[in-house]
């Protein structure tokens, strides 16, 4: 068996797991040093029901903390920021876009270095040590903490990041070192954000993954420890110290996999009613189809791939109007559910409301609504479940048959027939999605790079992204039984007369966990 | 296109993202995106300050004005980011070659990257930026440009690199010098920029299109205002560009393949709302080329195919394009010398390999 815990800002949740039938499941408040949530979290799985320690093959933690620490412009170190790619570059310096305050806590030490290669691996310019070495002491100087290494076309080659922190490492032997090519895909700007993000977090995640394995460790458990990625796959927590960026936007993706998880569907569309939203995405082959765009983390702009996710204004705290014909939100009570919902002894018609009323729901007093217009009602419930169901029609790519699934708290606004789709499921315990989604033990490895082609080697390169991606899956922990290739995208570079192709591949297996003792 | 606000006297920080935005859309999937070229704009305002902007019809008849842009892959610049000196350099190459001195830069095309390159080039040689373009959107060769129509030839022209190499080019011909310019080009590691199309004042008010840049701005300003005020982004930007939404829909299927040196594919897309039941399939050629509406053709070269993101009103790009997308197609007029037999000849159906004949957007789209 296996434990899956989701550390919120607000809950910590914990799911044991005998592969994927949950066994129990506990909520506990977060507390302030993390550890004594998980620890109190794990307790908890222990009074739910017999709990082996020694039995425990593994332990999957999916966080926001780091994500958190960005928005919040906290924990983050002072970094050095070196670009490779001398004379090339210079139009647009590190940092160029970054919001100020955020910028100002890193700390302005940006500099530029000969370096990089061209798109086919070429060398750009040659790497001038003493000028990296001048570079590493007025870091030095500078009393950085860590430094974060980007240079131009580094996922064709990564020998002038290298060299790099060989060479800067003499002046900052103590540094923590992030290094473009092992965080990114092509695109320099998001890349290097990424980098100096990733090379400012390795403090923080020290202390992190720390108290990470010390809850472990104060609970007797004694199994691998596995941080969730964005994609949905698992770091071990060795790597995760050094690619704490890798768990950025995580949540979304472990609360529709574990909702799927729950129903055992792989396809299927999750819709996630809150109170003052619904967010729907859509779930192929067990991962969320992802969303094409560059996102913003904490005003940085990077190119991690996040979950599609539509959102429409419909939640359980959605207001309710009836002038002019019925209408529902956008706005919301949001929060203040339990104190203006009529249900509550407030006074503010809500989308709750009209459930109680409707008898979908027992929340609050069911008398406080026993008077409302039956019409109302009955409209009021008939426009959430057209607009939701008109949005999640938008998500879906074939006629095919396909069911929803329906999660979070003002799913209940929701009856049992969604128009569209050919059932409707509600999955026990969607309240711990996140914690089951981040058990999910899988392992994945990804490339992303410009093959220049000759005649007929066309094959070739695709096979050489498929089989490096492979490779990185199982250097990530996956079981080389199971790896397959899940995604594999050919990109032919546009203005170019020559051949030359960006394919990007993934693969993905099945966690290689150690003997079940 | 014509703007609704007074047009751009000059080009400050503040005007770049709204700029961006509208060429974005005018790139018609192509063009690079602008992002890059904004922040290279912005960091030559921040250390020469704004770019005064003529109009077009005030170029004098003794002014020498000159295009100028990158070349090569956008995938590329987005990784080799062009250096400081890439533009300046440009333009100082080619001095020598000119029998008077440069007196104003203007834009290839307004669409994509290349609508911020120009504004940089301006920044950083203290040269006045005209108000106008050759493509009224992208293109994706350099003989494509509304100068060629009335015999100005793109040569004498640069083509430098990041490093200081560079390349004075004399063709006999604009399309030998296109050829020509995109081999060296992928020598300098497919990004290079180029200075080109030297014109007398009264060629340039002639042979470009007028005030193509505060048209950008002007599209990019009002979908921001639409976005901003819960408005359709999507009915706004037909408005600004004259245009006619061609359809709504998902992208259902999506093939890319690199035939003749160009990155070409179709998507397809189903219907949704009032298209419901019905297909739309899109081709490309690094750019938007032909949107077909069940089988018929609703827009085409030279007219511009833009496809917006349904829900943000986000120009889609042709890289950018997925499977599942719900989006947005618009079809615009282009500028009326494109048109013409012999503005057809050069970017109509047949020079992108179609043998139906062009028939405008306005007249094509079903009613």
């Amino acid at each position: 068996m296996h434990i899956g815990i989701d550390v919120g800002g607000t809950n910590t949740d914990a799911v044991l797991m005998s592969g994927e039938t949950m066994l129990a499941s506990v909520k506990r408040p977060t507390s302030a040093n993390v550890t004594d949530g998980i620890v109190a979290a794990l307790a908890g799985l222990a009074e739910a029901g017999p709990l082996d320690a020694s039995a425990v093959a593994a332990v999957m933690i999916g966080t926001t903390q780091f994500t958190n620490a960005v928005v919040e412009r906290r924990q983050l170190s002072r970094t050095g920021v070196v670009r490779l790619g001398l004379p090339a570059g210079t139009g647009v310096p590190p940092m160029s876009d970054w919001p100020r305050d955020l910028a100002a806590t890193v700390g302005h030490h940006v500099h530029q270095a000969h370096g990089g290669n061209e798109f086919d691996g070429r060398v750009l310019s040659p790497l001038r040590p003493d000028e990296l070495r001048a570079i590493g002491e007025r870091l030095a100087a500078d009393g950085v903490d860590a430094v974060a290494i980007s240079s131009i076309f580094s996922p064709v080659s990564q020998d002038a990041e290298l060299t790099a922190e060989s060479l800067l490492r003499e002046a900052l032997p103590e540094a923590r070192y992030s290094l473009s090519h092992r965080i990114g895909r092509l695109g320099l700007l998001e890349r290097e954000n990424a980098t100096i993000l990733n090379a400012a977090l390795l403090g923080f995640a020290e202390t992190v993954t720390e108290a990470f394995t010390a809850a472990l460790t104060s609970s007797g458990i004694d199994a691998p420890l596995y941080l969730s990625q964005n994609d949905g796959t698992l770091m071990d927590v060795m790597y995760a110290r050094s690619y704490p960026v890798s768990t950025f936007a995580s949540g979304p993706t472990n609360s529709m996999r574990g909702a799927a998880l729950l129903t055992g569907l792989a396809d299927c569309v999750v819709i996630d009613v809150g109170g003052t939203t619904s967010d729907i995405g859509m779930l192929a082959g067990g991962f969320p189809r992802q969303a094409g765009s560059e996102v913003d983390i904490g005003g940085v702009r990077s190119n991690f791939r996040m979950p599609d996710v539509v959102s429409v204004g419909i939640g359980g705290g959605s207001r309710i109007r009836s002038e002019g014909g019925v209408t529902v939100g956008p706005d919301s009570v949001g929060h203040a559910l339990r104190e203006r919902a009529l249900v509550f002894g407030g006074d503010t018609l809500t989308a709750t409301d009209v459930a109680v009323a409707a008898g979908l729901a027992a929340v609050g007093d069911p008398a406080l609504v026993r008077g409302l217009d039956r019409h109302l009602v009955r409209h009021a419930l008939e426009r959430i479940t057209h607009r939701i169901a008109e949005t999640a029609d938008l998500m879906r790519v074939t006629p095919d048959p396909l069911p929803a699934v329906l999660v979070g708290g003002g799913s209940v606004l929701l009856g049992d027939r969604l128009p569209g789709f050919d059932s409707v499921v509600r999955p026990g315990d969607a309240g711990v999605a996140n914690a089951i989604g981040a058990s999910i033990a899988q392992a994945g490895g990804e490339v992303d790079r410009i093959y220049p082609l000759g005649t007929g080697d066309r094959a070739k390169a695709t096979e050489a992204a498929r089989t490096e991606a492979v490779e990185r899956a199982v250097a990530a922990g996956a079981d080389p039984a199971t790896v397959e290739v899940v995604d594999i995208d050919e990109l032919p570079i546009s203005y170019l007369p020559g051949n030359s192709v960006r394919i990007r591949a993934k693969a993905v297996g099945n966690l290689l966990l150690g003997e079940t003792r | 296109m014509t703007p609704t606000h007074a047009p751009l006297t000059r080009v400050d920080l503040e005007h770049l993202p709204d700029i961006a935005r509208g060429s974005a859309l005018l790139g018609t999937g192509g063009g690079g995106d602008p992002y890059i070229g904004r922040l290279l704009a912005a960091r030559a305002i921040e250390e020469h300050g704004p770019v005064p902007v003529t109009a077009l019809a005030d170029v004098p008849d003794d002014a020498l004005v000159v295009v100028v842009g990158g070349i090569g892959a956008p995938t590329v610049m987005v990784e080799k980011i062009p250096a400081v000196t890439e533009v300046t350099q440009a333009i100082d190459r080619l001095r020598p070659a000119l029998p008077r001195p440069i007196t104003h830069i203007a834009c290839t095309e307004i669409g994509g990257v290349n609508s911020m390159l120009p504004i940089a080039a301006a920044a950083r040689t203290g040269l006045p930026l005209v108000d106008a373009d050759g493509m009224g959107r992208a293109f994706p060769e350099l003989q494509m440009l509304t100068p060629s129509l009335m015999g100005v030839t793109a040569c004498p022209l640069t083509v430098v690199d990041d490093k200081g190499n560079a390349m004075l080019l004399d063709a006999v011909d604009n399309l030998t010098a296109e050829r020509l310019a995109r081999a060296i080009t992928v020598e300098m590691g497919c990004s290079a920029t180029y200075t080109m199309y030297p014109m007398r004042g009264a060629q340039a008010r002639e042979g470009l299109i007028p005030a193509t840049l505060s048209a950008a701005h002007d599209l990019g300003r009002r979908m921001a205002a639409a976005r901003a005020e819960h408005r359709d982004v999507v009915a706004e930007a037909c408005a600004a560009l004259a245009g006619l939404e061609l359809f709504r829909g998902k992208v259902t299927a999506i093939e890319r393949a690199t035939v003749g040196g160009f990155a070409r594919g179709r998507a397809s897309m189903e219907g949704t709302g009032a298209h419901q039941g019905r297909r739309l399939d899109l081709e490309f050629q690094n750019e938007y080329v032909v949107a077909r509406v069940e089988g018929r053709v609703a827009a085409s070269v030279p007219d511009l195919v833009c496809v917006l993101d349904a829900e943000t009103g986000t120009p889609v790009t042709t890289e950018g394009m997925r499977f599942g997308a719900r989006v947005a197609v618009i079809g615009a007029p282009a500028d009326p010398r494109w048109r013409t037999p012999e503005g057809l000849r050069l970017v109509g159906p047949a020079s992108f390999g179609y043998d139906f004949p062009f028939r405008p957007v306005e007249e094509l789209a079903p009613r």
